[in-house]
């Protein structure tokens, strides 16, 4: 069946078709990503104007919208895609690892160990900053580490190769054992500081400045160097490690960088904006009903359609109820679940 | 040549091959049949190179399989387990498109080639009306041609004498198979092989080995207990060794190969 290989006009077409999947799907998405970004800083209390912004005849110093644009809500708004766009890519990756569709970046116990860190800083009472990073990130990321460590350690442990199951039963496990430390603190800790943890679990992205994000990226930036090596392998890995060997992957090298690329990704975006659910199940679901299930068109979308919503829902919660804001994990519950249920029975 | 010189491999501690040496010649269609546990996947998995042995050694044209990477060698040797479940659902068209992952650089996506030999593999499996099927929403032995076809897939090269040197392993292909669809992965299998894909097949279905393979390796407990052609392994007595059931083996001529009929077991002891 090899002697010819002259290729039909049908396969040129199909071929042409494959090609604009793959270069238009993540192209539109990225687009709409950029788009949300920029008119997201409009949106608040005191109106500005997006002309005004990029006004060049008046200087910063005068010009109150672009402080406003730059100082205020920028800052704000570049953390949202950041944690938005991490977190639905982790979940990408997570369910394709575990071969779950339930799976999200908390399950691993990763968030878990992240606020068991901000936990423990908030009820100390640490005030201190380093180069403009609050301690509380500082302490949660650490924790994020330490969880990632020891599922880690306990999933190599048996056999060759990393154990899903393991990696499964330690993560659920980690995260009550942790949710069990972190309501111990709680009971030691006083109303106020209370208070603050749970505004803390609620998730928050005012992170007051471009510090927080400018540490946040280069962590960000190597899990998504990570996750560009692991579409083609995670396609496979999903219909089995066996079968994925024989196709060709190298299964250890490939669970190995998803594992850490993933938890290294929630990591950074929790300590920044704190265990924001529901981003990193709906959005690699989203993804999926519209596009397919081919990780190189999956997880490119995802990050960019999880950046775009989590900025959207941010925008939401900073004017609903202006001047109060509501915790952001409220309203990409509240918005995600229903269109997730929408477009769940659309195609029945 | 596919070879296992002395294998011994076991899960955790439990020893499930003993001192395993067989040879699986280019070009041959062999069976490899034995009791259940009698370790006939674990031996698939020994020469797909999936698992390594715990002594002795598998060698491809003489050398060591750990030498090989696993791209290298997925593009010389295939493996279809026993069922494929998708977590996600992918299109046939792209479960078969995946068996070009050897062939293709990192970041790279299939060009029209890839599609082309895809919609061969395809059209060589019968399977041509399903390419834009959910495989999730196929019957059991649709799923089989299926998966056969990325098989395929993966080991076409636009090098036309590579595929002669290429070896298929299947593991109990017609297990769940109604009688219609076992015969048709039966002669698939047949005409792969003439095409000169080398053929390793487990199966409990002793008239598909004797009516599909040419050479049969026995299992039981671990150990090869016969190796050669089929007419010479496939025995009344070796038939009784394995099962321990009294069975009648001779030369259908309208079938045109071995037929093996089971005889009724005497009970050793009576219902009360």
């Amino acid at each position: 069946m090899t002697e010819k290989t002259h290729v039909t006009p049908m396969n040129t077409l199909l071929f042409r078709q494959l090609q604009l999947k793959f270069l238009a799907t993540p192209w539109v998405l990225g687009s709409l990503a950029i788009l949300v970004c920029l008119l997201a800083p409009l949106v608040g209390p005191t109106p500005i104007k997006l002309s005004r912004v990029f006004d060049n005849s008046v200087s910063f110093a005068d010009n109150v919208d672009a402080q406003i644009f730059f100082i205020a809500r920028l800052p704000r708004v570049l953390a949202g895609a950041l944690v938005g766009g991490s977190l639905a890519a982790a979940g990408v990756v997570l369910q394709a690892l575990l071969r779950n569709p339930l799976a999200t970046p908390f399950t691993l116990g990763v968030s878990a160990g992240a606020s068991l860190g901000a936990m423990v800083v908030i009820v100390l009472g640490i005030p201190f900053a380093l180069a403009g990073l609050p301690a509380v990130t500082l302490a949660s990321f650490i924790g994020s580490l330490v969880a990632v460590g020891i599922v880690y350690f306990l999933a190599r442990l048996r056999r060759q190769g990393l154990s899903t199951t393991v990696l499964l039963l330690a993560g659920v496990t980690l995260n009550s054992l942790f949710s069990a430390i972190i309501m111990f603190v709680q009971y030691l800790a006083d109303f106020s500081q209370n208070f603050q943890a749970v505004r803390w679990l609620m998730g928050n992205l005012d992170v007051s400045g471009y510090e927080p994000i400018l540490w946040a990226l280069p962590l960000l930036m190597a899990a998504l160097v990570g996750f560009t090596y692991l579409p083609r392998s995670l396609n496979l890995l999903t219909l089995g490690t066996e079968y994925a060997a024989t196709r060709g992957v190298d299964v250890l090298k490939t669970q190995r960088l998803a594992f850490l690329s993933a938890s290294l990704a929630t990591g950074a975006a929790v300590s920044l904006g704190g265990p924001i659910g529901f981003i990193g199940i709906i959005v690699p679901h989203i993804v999926r009903l519209l596009v397919g299930s081919d990780h190189r068109v999956v997880l490119p979308s995802a990050t960019f359609l999880g950046a775009a919503f989590l900025v959207t829902c941010d925008a939401g919660a900073r004017t609903i109820m202006a001047p109060l804001e509501l915790p952001v994990g409220v309203i990409t519950a509240m918005l995600g679940g229903p269109f997730f249920l929408w477009l769940l029975i659309r195609n029945r | 040549m596919l070879r296992t010189n002395t294998v011994s491999f076991g899960y955790d501690t439990k020893e499930v091959l003993h001192d395993i040496s067989v040879c699986i010649h280019r070009g041959s269609l062999t069976g490899i049949i034995g009791p259940n546990g009698s370790g006939k996947t674990s031996l698939l998995r020994l020469l797909s190179g999936v698992y390594p042995p715990t002594t002795g050694q598998v060698t491809l044209e003489g050398q060591d399989l750990a030498n090989y990477s696993r791209k290298t060698l997925a593009r010389r040797l295939a493996a279809i387990q026993q069922q494929t479940e998708t977590t996600f659902d992918y299109t046939v068209l792209e479960i078969v498109l995946m068996g070009r992952y050897p062939h293709l650089e990192n970041f790279g996506i299939e060009g029209p080639l890839d599609l082309e030999l895809a919609t061969q593999a395809l059209a060589a499996t019968g399977t041509s009306d399903l390419a834009s099927r959910a495989f999730s929403t196929l019957s059991g032995g649709e799923k089989q041609r299926v998966v056969i076809a990325g098989a395929l897939a993966q080991l076409s090269s636009t090098n036309p004498t590579v595929i002669e040197s290429n070896i298929l392993l299947l593991d109990e292909p017609t297990t769940s198979l109604d009688l219609n669809y076992q015969l048709e992965i039966g002669s698939l299998l047949q005409n792969l092989n003439e095409t000169g894909i080398t053929m390793v097949v487990s199966t409990h279905d002793l008239n598909l080995a004797a009516s599909v393979c040419r050479d049969l390796i026995v299992l039981r407990d671990g150990k090869v207990v016969a190796c050669g052609k089929t007419e010479d392994v496939l025995t009344e007595e070796t038939v009784r060794h394995l099962y321990g059931v009294n069975v009648h083996i001779a030369h259908n001529s309208a079938a045109g190969h071995l037929l093996v009929v089971p005889m009724r077991q005497h009970r050793r002891e009576p219902y009360d």
